[in-house]
């Protein structure tokens, strides 16, 4: 049977976030903090200033990104646990090109970085979607082999061709010209004040992927393609649509929005190219796409949900006892109640909904 | 030219940095051969090996220690098991969440019970596995060459190395001679025909979860009370990734595995020896051969030497067909 | 009854299967109680019913691939926790079986390397190693040539003999007439009938089945053939793994007839029908109204075979005509996602293709008439019917279609035979491809046998009948000797592969 829309797509997320909040609250009530009292310092660090908003969008903005990669992935039954390495190789692309040129103006610097980002992160993911199409290679495999020889990678040329003098393994900084506005800057114009924080135009390049990923998925002919070839291998192919296609070109949009991360992270903050851009957003990205069930509304409240989370997680550090990678453990949580526990709260759920007799299309439902 | 010392001295890191690979291995193909997936052989590893550290630290005792770290890794199985078997969720994302649990649960439990910033005290004398000289090591010490090799080569490891090459024997004849080996690689290929034959395709899937559980235990006890003497943050660095990639490597068997585990740990014994290495008149740099067990792993996996098919049902729970 | 074998029949879907899993301790009973020689038995799981002595012999084998056949007979019933004595016990009882059953196969084989025959007699070894006494056997013939299953049969009234009980679960009346000493009925659910093979007949049987009489015959007029709009020459086609599944055969089909294609699944209907389809590549030569298609793959998939006028209802409508958790348009536009009407510059017209759901449901009559239904959601019989209007509402020049009854109700089977029988008359083409026997004579104007990847014959339906196409489907061509009992084990030995 299948369960009302709204229990699939509202419902059901919430009961499984319900669950992994308490048991984080368990995990700090056991390391002898106030889980209530933790969770609003939580929501206040992250939501009660306009300097909690700007850290809690900057992170989100990351989170869109990688969220939105592993999301259309997931739409062709692809996993894409590559995230990581397709971001840190967006980074590199991101850096070559703002390097490259004394940049007048971001406005002319941001489209080549952006295509930067996307081509080198596309790149990245190009060679495990290959090796999947053509041979059969499991794809979950390469990528995380494929993060790994990222990583290599970034430390090997910060140490060599990219280093920046000094002692640290990092690049050189970007011209001045490539650098965004920040969030301060924009509001600034307007005469409203807003604190300092890395929140920068990116957040609204993630807003218009969003948006873009939202029609690329169900508005156009490609999307309606990547949707059916997830669903099933033999009906795409009786259809027409190729899975060596189709494999390649949804793996060149994921691994290009997760490189795009790197125009927020790299461009927007950092400013400089380093040994680690991504810091795990690649994998929060699964979160993301898990909680928001791979639609891109879904992954946008879900990436605020984690830059919360992150955000408050940085305040908890600093107020109480409780260190920074309580964020983890909750996003830990997250992802094994929304993903692999699904089934836990799913089973009784449509039991509770057989027994209340609303079943909608039942009578319709014939044995086979 | 290398000298006869240094050989030994880079094959006997090799054999110590391969020791926790091929646990790790070893558990992965248990799993896997029965069917169950399991990218979270780190989470476990790591879990072990703050928990064996904790323990041998506050009880002095390293035994109690590794008690501890087999432990704390089958509630991580179990937890696996839970999702992927019983409620037949994505074994693959059920791995992740692990990873994750593990790198920030014990830092977490690290700050609250020993302050020291996410790390255990150093092991002291007992806390820590000693190495164990084997009959004769130092009579043989003055013959040549051979006695060397038998000396610092292959005596003078803790008992974990030990159990750990046992293993790979054990392995084979528990997979190859037993009903429960049957049994086992018969539900990693069609579990239809283990439940038609009355067997419980949850329970043979359960024992195949728990006994990685074990392994990976005794690889974490390993890496923090063995390898090294005490816990700090994501000290598996990568390990239970480069076992699972050796396990592809060995296309799932079990004397494979250990060839691939050992190939794995010289490469990381020579990494961690010399920066960068000439080979041919070029400079390989180190990040290469950091990179290179991922590399070979791509290159096996994508068939041109040979290719590596996984076991027929892993990856899915068991659901009753018509 | 020891010492009988005992026939269930009913449609696809009665429930047959269902209960004989329950029987086996596969499923869980909701209610109701099992009772063995008169004793009532618990059976909770296959363990208790291996315990029991029931044996089970399923329609898709649950053997081992890549284990022995020994290994697979061993499997769940081994002796101690060492296996070699297990093994070396299960090679002597093997042997012995085999010379008592006819039931010799290499114990050492691979299961993946030997035919399908041949890993039915290891599921029976299976069953008589388990010391079973009652052994159901469920469609047992389904992947088998007649004179495979006449093999077969000949092994189950041997096991009879040594006092077994057998359950023989089947849709095929004349096997039921054949081997059986008593047969139940099941319809939707319900064993409606229990009697006396002797005392009754098939026509008897059939009603019982449906529930009222059956019209096999089918209203149609004389076929006006014309031009050829297809014609095949010397195609070749390999399967997944290889193994050539066509072998070289040639035929056409002209416009305003159906060509129905026999044979016994797993002779190589389906993949003919995937390369015409564009689905699969192959050798050979293939022309559509006088011009060339390519079949290499290269520059042809399923989008250009529409495109030259050939719609394709294909076999397995779950696996492949539909995508079952999209809605009812969505899959009204499957395949023709690429059609103009459909598309609105970059961007899909949803509400075109909508639209288009809406006269195609009230003209195929799908119920519920509702285009947000994803296809999971609707009946065997409406999902075919959704399949069958897309394809046949493109008047296509040629239409391919397989199995276009299998799990539908008979309603909805007189509905979509008379509208290929519309196609035809309209002066289309038909490829027509069935496993039974009964729709082809019902529906071909030319019938072609397939066996073993090569065209046995032609016949008129009105010159021919099912004795005949039973013998071309074995492989005999001189269908005027009597039984010629080595050809049809020498056959056997043939497809071993197939």
């Amino acid at each position: 049977m299948t369960l009302p829309r709204w229990a699939d797509v509202v419902l059901i997320p919430l009961i499984n976030l319900f669950l992994a909040l308490l048991v984080s609250g368990l995990v700090v009530l056991l390391i002898g903090e106030d889980p209530v009292n933790a969770m609003k310092i939580m929501v206040n660090g992250a939501v009660g200033s306009s300097y909690g908003w700007g850290y809690t969008l900057f992170y989100a903005t990351n989170f869109i990104f990688t969220g939105l990669a592993v999301a259309v992935a997931f739409h062709a039954r692809l996993f894409n646990i590559g995230g990581e390495g397709q971001a840190q190789l967006g980074a590199l692309g991101v850096a070559l090109v703002a390097l490259s040129l004394p940049w007048p103006h971001w406005t002319v610097a941001l489209p080549f970085t952006i295509l930067g980002g996307a081509v080198f992160g596309a790149a990245w993911a190009a060679v495990p979607a290959y090796l999947q199409a053509r041979r059969g290679s499991h794809i979950v495999i390469t990528t995380i082999m494929f993060n790994f020889i990222a990583s290599a990678l970034l430390v090997y040329l910060l140490v060599s061709a990219l280093k920046a003098p000094g002692m640290a393994p990092e690049s050189a900084r970007f011209p001045a010209g490539t650098f965004l506005p920040s969030a301060r800057d924009l509001f600034g114009a307007f005469g409203i004040s807003f604190a300092r924080s890395p929140l920068n135009v990116s957040f609204l390049l993630g807003l218009v992927a969003c948006y873009l990923v939202w029609v690329l998925l169900w508005r156009t002919r490609l999307g309606y393609e990547i949707r059916a070839y997830g669903h099933s291998e033999p009906a795409a192919i009786y259809a027409g649509i190729s899975p060596f296609r189709i494999i390649m070109v949804t793996m060149l949009i994921s691994g290009a929005l997760a490189g795009l991360m790197a125009v927020n992270a790299v461009q927007g903050e950092a400013q400089r190219l380093l040994q680690e851009n991504v810091l795990g957003a690649g994998f929060v990205g699964i979160a993301v796409a898990l909680m928001g069930r791979s639609h891109p509304v879904g992954v946008l409240i879900a990436a605020i949900l984690f830059g919360a989370l992150y955000q408050g997680g940085a305040e908890l550090e600093f107020e109480t006892n409780v260190p920074r990678e309580m964020v983890l453990v909750i996003q830990a949580l997250v992802i094994l109640f929304t993903g692999a526990l699904d089934n836990m709260v799913r089973d009784p759920v449509k039991g509770l909904f057989l027994r209340l007799g609303r079943r909608p299309g039942a009578d319709v439902k014939a044995a086979e | 030219m290398m000298d006869l010392n240094t050989i030994i001295q880079i094959l006997d890191s090799t054999i110590r940095l391969a020791t926790p690979l091929l646990l790790a291995c070893l558990a992965g193909l248990f799993s896997e051969r029965a069917g169950v997936f399991d990218i979270g052989l780190e989470a476990k590893m790591l879990v072990a090996a703050f928990f064996s550290a904790a323990v041998a630290a506050t009880t002095g005792s390293v035994w109690l220690g590794l008690c501890a770290g087999i432990a704390a890794s089958v509630v991580f199985a179990l937890i696996h098991g839970l999702a992927s078997i019983t409620f037949r969720g994505d074994q693959l994302i059920s791995g992740v969440a692990l990873n994750f649990l593990a790198s920030g649960m014990t830092v977490l439990i690290a700050r609250d019970w020993f302050n020291e910033g996410g790390r255990t005290p150093a092991l002291i004398d007992g806390g820590r596995f000693q190495p164990i000289t084997l009959p004769f090591a130092e009579a043989l010490s003055g013959v040549p060459v051979l006695g060397p090799i038998y000396h610092d080569l292959i005596s003078g490891h803790s008992i974990l190395v030990y159990v750990a090459f046992l293993m790979v024997p054990l392995t084979w004849y528990v997979l190859h001679r037993t009903r429960f080996g049957l049994r086992l690689r018969a539900v990693g290929e069609n579990p239809g025909a283990v439940d038609t034959a009355g067997i419980s395709v949850v329970r043979l899937r359960y024992s195949a979860v728990l006994i990685a559980g074990v392994l990976c235990g005794i690889a974490g006890a390993y890496l923090a009370t063995g390898l090294a003497a005490g816990f700090v943050r994501d000290m598996t660095a990568g390990r239970g990734f480069i076992a699972l990639a050796a396990l592809i490597f060995a296309k799932w068997r079990p004397w494979y595995a250990m060839g691939a585990c050992l190939l794995f740990g010289l490469l990381d014994a020579i990494g961690n020896r010399y920066q960068s290495i000439e080979l041919l008149g070029i400079a390989v740099p180190g990040q290469f051969m950091q990179a290179l067990p991922y590399i070979l792993t791509v290159v096996i996996l994508a068939g041109f030497v040979g290719k590596a098919i996984p076991p027929r049902a892993g990856g899915a729970a068991y659901v009753k067909e018509r | 009854m020891p010492g009988t074998i005992h026939g269930v029949i009913g449609e696809n879907g009665a429930g047959k299967s269902t209960l004989m899993s329950i029987l086996y301790g596969f499923y869980k009973a909701d209610a109701g109680e099992i009772f063995i020689a008169g004793r009532k038995t618990a059976i909770p799981d296959s363990q208790a019913a291996i315990a029991a002595g029931i044996g089970m012999v399923f329609q898709h084998f649950k053997l081992v691939e890549n284990f022995t056949v020994l290994e697979n007979v061993v499997l769940g019933a081994e002796d101690g926790a060492r296996l070699t004595p297990s093994l070396a016990k299960a090679r002597k009882l093997l042997t012995e079986l085999a010379a008592e059953y006819e039931l010799s196969v290499d114990p050492d084989a691979l299961i993946q390397d030997i035919g399908v025959g041949m890993q039915q007699r290891v599921e029976i070894l299976k069953a008589l190693y388990r010391q079973a006494d009652i052994l159901i056997l469920d469609e047992p013939t389904g992947v088998l040539t007649p004179a495979e299953a006449d093999h077969l049969f000949r092994i189950l009234k041997g096991l009879k003999a040594q006092g077994k009980t057998i359950i023989l679960i089947t849709h095929k009346l004349r096997e039921i007439m054949e081997v059986t000493e008593t047969v139940s009925v099941m319809r939707r659910g319900e064993m409606t009938a229990t009697v006396k093979t002797a005392e009754t007949s098939p026509a008897q049987l059939a009603e019982l089945m449906v529930g009222r009489k059956v019209l096999l015959q089918v209203d149609k007029g004389r076929a006006r053939p014309s031009d050829t709009v297809l014609s095949v020459e010397n195609l070749r086609v390999k399967d997944d793994q290889g193994v050539e599944r066509v072998k070289g055969i040639s035929l056409s089909v002209r416009a305003g007839e159906i060509l129905g294609i026999a044979g016994v699944a797993g002779n190589g209907q389906s993949e003919l029908l995937e390369v015409l389809g564009g689905i699969r590549t192959g050798t050979g030569r293939i022309t559509m109204n006088g011009q060339e298609i390519d079949l290499t793959g290269k520059l042809s998939d399923a989008r250009t075979r529409r495109a030259r006028g050939i719609a394709h209802v294909p076999e397995d409508r779950h696996r492949q005509g539909l995508i079952l958790d999209f809605y009812a348009w969505e899959n009204v536009g499957f395949g023709y996602q690429d059609d103009p009407a459909y598309n609105h510059g970059v961007l899909m017209d949803n509400d075109a293709l909508r639209r288009d759901t809406e006269v195609k449901i009230a003209k195929y009559d799908v119920r519920p008439a509702d285009c947000w239904q994803t296809a999971r959601n609707f009946s065997g019989g409406n999902q075919q019917k959704i399949v069958i209007a897309r394809e046949l509402e493109r008047n296509p020049d040629l239409l391919l279609v397989g199995q276009p009854t299998r799990g539908v109700d008979i309603g909805a089977i007189e509905f979509i035979h008379h509208q290929i029988i519309a196609l035809r008359d309209a002066g289309k083409a038909v490829l027509l491809v069935s496993v039974e026997l009964d729709e082809i004579l019902a529906l071909s104007d030319r019938i072609a046998v397939m066996f073993d990847g090569q065209i046995m014959g032609e016949r008129l339906p009105t010159e021919t009948n099912e004795r005949e196409l039973g013998l071309l489907m074995a492989g005999i061509t001189d269908t005027n000797a009597n039984a010629p009992l080595p050809q049809i084990v020498a056959n056997l030995a043939r497809t071993g592969g197939a």
